[in-house]
């Protein structure tokens, strides 16, 4: 077993789950190379997109990686925090929301 | 004020070291492959000049900056300068051969005491003449206010390095308070109509990332810059080249002590660009040292690499038909000038 269960070495071997389903990761990865490409959206902009959802969904590999892209893609230090806010404000907000449902279930049983 | 490698007695202050560390092995114990190999798949090896069309001049390694990626490990703490005898044996050189630019580089050039001595001799040769300021050197001392009406006489195209259009950024590379200082020397040169519509004097500016990373796309970065430079200072300009740092010297150490060496090298490797290894400027450049020593490019230079002995070795015997024969020196620091868009005194070259 690794002593840790993320190592850093392991982002550059992300092309290697093609090794045990070549078929599905031949189809993600011309996906994920589409989805990155200039289009509506810049390939900058969307980096920054992809730094935020690597904060909410807390891969390390994915902000490593997002870092580096949205630096090499022309983003400055504030840019990318205030993209992670977005990401931090979504998730709490999403939290903050179901403080309506606590609230109509409060008054539902409370007199 | 830190101290260049040199002055520090710091070990990659040897060339030698600093090529050893380029051609080590990782530390999983496998190779980088070698450059060479790369233009060899190409058809691109032994690389050979296309044509000699810039004539780059290093007049010196003192500076009145001690930037943390300097190539050149220059400043206030380097002595070398290029004498007038020098500079008169590199104008005969000029004035025999088909260069059409001159291309003058530091250091702070504008430190050699013989610096306008030299512009104005190229002038009357009819080349065009390149300064490769670092805008802080204008407002560093009185003599120097006026460097941008000297430049306006002869019509010199100002090219100056600019990291960031934050002063964060800028002043983490190259020191505290330099991004104040470059604006309000980028103003001087606006005044006398550097990088204005309608003008003809030219004024660019060099991107560099501040850090161990690839530079962005350089025209989205171009409008970036001139949005923000415009908005924020009221500074215009009409080029920007983003430049890719090379692994050596101060930017080595750098990488070195970040624990970013592999990683960077790494990343370099597997950008390698066949279209940008076609262009690589040391293909239509010469580099003259302070010293008279040619090579065949700045970063060369730096690694003490001097052009092939099959051809003249130092300005005195320059020999255009001879240098146009030679095979360009490589090493592994080249991957810096075919990576991603390719980088070059220029910027992009893909």
């Amino acid at each position: 077993m690794e002593k840790t269960y993320y190592n850093p070495q392991d982002l550059k071997k992300f092309g290697n789950i093609s090794e045990f389903s070549p078929g599905l990761a031949e189809k993600f990865f011309s996906y994920y190379g589409e989805v990155f490409a200039e289009g509506e959206l810049t390939a900058r902009e969307k980096s920054l997109i992809a730094l935020a959802v690597a904060h909410t969904v807390q891969c390390p590999y994915c902000i490593d990686a997002y870092t580096v892209d949205s630096l090499e893609k022309g983003s400055t230090e504030g840019q990318m925090m205030e993209a992670i806010h977005v990401a931090a404000a979504i998730r709490g907000g999403a939290s903050l929301v179901h403080g309506v449902q606590m609230m109509n279930k409060v008054k539902e049983i409370v007199m | 004020m830190q101290q260049s490698l040199k002055k520090s007695n710091h070990q990659l202050a040897d060339t030698l070291i600093q090529l050893e560390v380029l051609n080590q092995a990782t530390q999983q114990g496998s190779q980088f492959p070698a450059f060479t190999q790369k233009l060899r798949g190409l058809n691109l090896f032994p690389l050979k000049p296309t044509h000699l069309d810039i004539f780059q001049v290093n007049v010196g390694k003192m500076c009145n900056q001690v930037c943390k990626h300097c190539h050149v490990d220059a400043g206030p703490d380097r002595k070398e300068i290029m004498t007038r005898a020098t500079m008169q044996q590199c104008l005969t050189a000029i004035a025999a051969s088909s260069v059409r630019t001159v291309d003058i580089t530091g250091g702070a050039p504008e430190m050699n005491p013989d610096f306008r001595w030299f512009v104005e001799e190229i002038s009357k040769l009819g080349r065009e003449i390149i300064v490769r300021c670092n805008l802080t050197i204008i407002v560093a001392n009185k003599k120097y206010h006026d460097l941008p009406a000297f430049y306006k006489t002869h019509n010199v195209h100002v090219i100056s390095s600019l990291p960031y259009f934050s002063a964060m950024r800028t002043d983490a590379q190259r020191g505290q308070g330099v991004f104040e200082d470059s604006i309000k020397a980028l103003k001087m040169l606006n005044a006398v109509g550097y990088g204005q519509e309608g003008s003809d004097l030219i004024l660019d500016l060099v991107y560099n990332p501040s850090g161990a990373f690839l530079p962005a796309r350089q025209a989205g970065l171009e409008l970036e810059f001139k949005k923000k430079l415009k908005a924020g200072f009221g500074v215009d300009f009409n080029n920007l080249f983003a430049i890719t740092n090379l692994p050596i010297s101060r930017f080595l150490d750098y990488l070195i002590q970040s624990n970013n060496y592999e990683t960077y090298m790494e990343k370099l490797v597997m950008a390698f660009n066949p279209a940008a290894a076609a262009n690589v400027m040391c293909r239509n450049t010469l580099s003259v040292g302070w010293d008279g020593y040619l090579y065949d490019c700045d970063f060369n230079q730096m690694l003490e690499l001097k052009v092939s002995p099959s051809a003249p070795q130092h300005i005195s015997a320059f020999n255009e038909a001879a240098l146009n024969n030679r095979n360009i020196v490589l090493n592994q620091h080249c991957y810096g000038c075919t990576a991603g868009a390719g980088s070059s005194c220029g910027g992009t070259t893909a």
